[in-house]
């Protein structure tokens, strides 16, 4: 019978990335309701240091595959790793976060043990022992619940930001083991040949806990400085709509919406977009949005929990300096 | 340089999106069907490799006739040829399903680089790429922005976009890359390629032609089960932030935050 949950934590450059301990508080929700161990699977060089963060989230057991050929993500070694530990140990579930890395993993995974994977899942529970999982569809037009058939493990990607974290316990001890597994070079047909960070190191908008975007209200590249201004001081990342992306305002890696990026902060300050349906689908599951936009018939109003019907111009600084005030 | 793109027909991103009373699918009826965004990318950088170094573009499909419509686009884009996998047996089939399907169309191709989309911009999965790279052997690069290939051919270096950057990664060909939007800007079919597109090869296949067994496909060869389709929960109604001055509804908005939502 397969037993227990799996994740598997994330890492850039030997740092264990947030959504890895959202999945480790998940995963032990889940498996105190099964009745089952969580375990993590750490994949990185000279990483081991970093399990015991992994089980003050809830995890009872890490397993660590320590290789230079597991420094940075790629496709072929971590699937090969992860596919021979899954393999020999049979877990029943397998959590990855819905990041860039995570979604690509479970694809290629989920083909090589021959089961199925539900991306992007943002409600995860167990029915009659199977992995029930809740993720958006017509980008978040509408909600899917999926369950699985024939499938061991079952895979699911977890959206980052949405499932809470558990209160870090110091005090809990987790058993740390070494994978056994083999690397073989010739599977490994991929090669990352360089690394590039965006200047500034900020926080992506898919993981950000607070969006200032603009549209094209903002009339120009150059006014986005009110917008990272405002960002600045409340450590946000600057988001931008479409129409600022299509017009070189902004790179495309700032698009949110449908067709850019899928994001849910706790804060979504829109400034200056009217609120298209494509944009809604990318920025409604944020936990709270504020709108301010100098038309009150904006459909971007119908979202906003706060809307500020102004000029932007006028009201974007002000909320920066009366910001200052209260922080 | 013989690539192969695989496209899917989604309803378009300006759809509203009904439920139908089961529960389990959608409303079709007043639906506009367009090529995945993700998959003009993918279209538009096919035809720009052909164009830079020869060969053939092959539109592949699985779905119902309507996909017809989306492939003739991508052939006025300029393609070659288009197949498309039609077959009753296909409902309800998941990405594994699908990719399976796609795999055995491929197998009797001759390919130097497969074109996906990122993911559909209607089940939003994000599965097919990869599963269909690993049902093939061959090396994948997901979420590319940005693509070179050697002068010789044989090796692509593909910008797969990561959360604040990007990974550069070198592949040898044959391998598998999936488009984001940024890649390129796709092109119009103009109205000569649409007179031409029409007589352009588009062959349609049954699963039987392709060897697959039914049962790996549809509903029953899933490994992945639709329990239900839900609507987004409503928000809770907003509050309109009053006053006389803009300083004063910032003032406000600030209070707000701070106070009545602690978020800040
Ligand atoms: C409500 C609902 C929820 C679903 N949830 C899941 C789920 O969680 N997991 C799962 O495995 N399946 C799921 N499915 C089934 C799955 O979405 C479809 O079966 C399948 O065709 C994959 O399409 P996609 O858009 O999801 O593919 P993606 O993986 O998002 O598509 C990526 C790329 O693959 C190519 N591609 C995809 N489909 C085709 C095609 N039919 N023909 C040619 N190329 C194609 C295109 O290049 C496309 O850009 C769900 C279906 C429904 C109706
Ligand atoms: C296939 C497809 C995919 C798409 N995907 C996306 C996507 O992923 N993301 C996305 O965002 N869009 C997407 N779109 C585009 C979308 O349909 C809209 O065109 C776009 O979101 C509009 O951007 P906007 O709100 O910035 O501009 P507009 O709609 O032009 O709105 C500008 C707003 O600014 C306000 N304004 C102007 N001046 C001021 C001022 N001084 N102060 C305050 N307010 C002011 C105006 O009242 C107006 O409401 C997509 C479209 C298609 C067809």
């Amino acid at each position: 019978m397969a037993q227990g949950i799996w994740i598997v934590a994330e890492q850039r450059e030997g740092e264990l990335r947030k959504v890895s301990f959202e999945l480790v508080s998940e995963a032990r929700r889940l498996a105190d309701a099964m009745g089952q161990p969580v375990a993590a699977i750490l994949l990185g060089s000279n990483i081991k240091e970093k399990a015991a963060e992994l089980g003050k989230y809830g995890a009872d057991k890490v397993i660590v595959a320590d290789d230079d050929r597991l420094t940075t993500y790629t496709t072929d070694a971590y699937v090969s790793v992860i596919a021979q530990l899954a393999q020999a140990q049979e877990p029943a579930i397998i959590l990855l976060g819905a990041s860039v890395q995570g979604k690509d993993l479970s694809g290629r995974l989920a083909a090589r043990l021959g089961v199925g994977v539900a991306q992007d899942c943002v409600a995860l529970s167990i029915e009659d022992g199977n992995l029930v999982a809740k993720r958006p569809i017509y980008a978040g037009k509408a909600y899917a619940t999926v369950t699985y058939t024939d499938s061991v493990p079952q895979i699911a990607t977890a959206r980052p930001n949405v499932f809470e974290l558990n209160e870090p316990d110091e005090s809990r001890s987790v058993e740390v083991i070494d994978a056994e597994f083999s690397l073989d070079d010739s599977q490994l047909k991929t090669k990352v040949a360089e690394v590039i960070e965006e200047a500034g190191g900020k926080v992506d908008l898919t993981e950000a806990e607070r969006i200032v975007s603009g549209g094209r209200g903002m009339k120009g590249p150059e006014e986005f400085a009110i917008l990272e201004e405002l960002a600045d001081l409340i450590a946000a990342t600057v988001g931008a709509s479409r129409s600022v992306v299509d017009a070189g305002w902004r790179p495309h890696a700032d698009q949110v919406g449908q067709t850019g990026k899928v994001v849910s902060p706790n804060l979504y300050i829109a400034c200056g977009i009217s609120g298209a349906i494509q944009h809604l689908a990318g920025m409604s599951t944020s936990k709270l949005i504020v709108a301010i936009n100098k038309d009150p018939e904006a459909p971007i109003f119908q979202k906003a929990d706060y809307g500020v019907v102004g000029d932007l111009f006028e009201v974007v600084p002000a909320l920066t300096e009366a910001l200052k005030k209260v922080l | 340089m013989n690539i192969l793109v695989c496209l899917k027909q989604v309803p378009d991103t300006e759809s509203q999106i009904k439920i139908a009373p089961d529960g389990k699918a959608i409303v079709t009826d007043n639906i506009k069907w367009v090529m995945n965004p993700y998959d003009e990318c993918a279209v538009e950088e096919a035809l720009r490799i052909k164009e830079k170094f020869g060969g053939e573009v092959t539109i592949i499909g699985v779905g119902p006739k309507r996909v017809t419509e989306a492939i003739r686009t991508a052939l006025a884009m300029g393609a070659d040829k288009g197949i498309l996998v039609d077959d009753p047996a296909l409902t309800g089939t998941d990405s594994l399903g699908t990719a399976r399907v796609l795999a055995a169309v491929i197998k009797d191709l001759e390919y130097d680089m497969i074109l996906c989309g990122k993911q559909g911009v209607d089940d939003d999965s994000a599965v097919v790429g990869s599963n269909l790279a690993e049902l093939l052997g061959i090396p994948q690069v997901s979420v590319v922005v940005k693509l070179e290939i050697s002068e010789d051919g044989s090796v692509v270096k593909a910008h797969k976009e990561v959360e604040g950057g990007a990974f550069v990664i070198e592949a040898a060909l044959p391998a598998l890359i999936t488009a984001q939007k940024g890649l390129n800007e796709p092109r119009y079919a103009s109205l000569p390629g649409i007179m031409k597109a029409k007589k352009k090869p588009l062959d349609v296949k049954t699963i039987a032609d392709l060897g697959v067994d039914a049962g790996e496909v549809g509903e029953s060869g899933a490994k992945i089960k639709v329990i239900q389709i839900t609507p987004p929960e409503e928000r809770a109604a907003g509050k309109m932030v009053e006053g006389e001055t803009p300083q004063e509804k910032a003032d406000k908005l600030a209070s707000l935050l701070h106070e009545e939502a602690k978020i800040i």
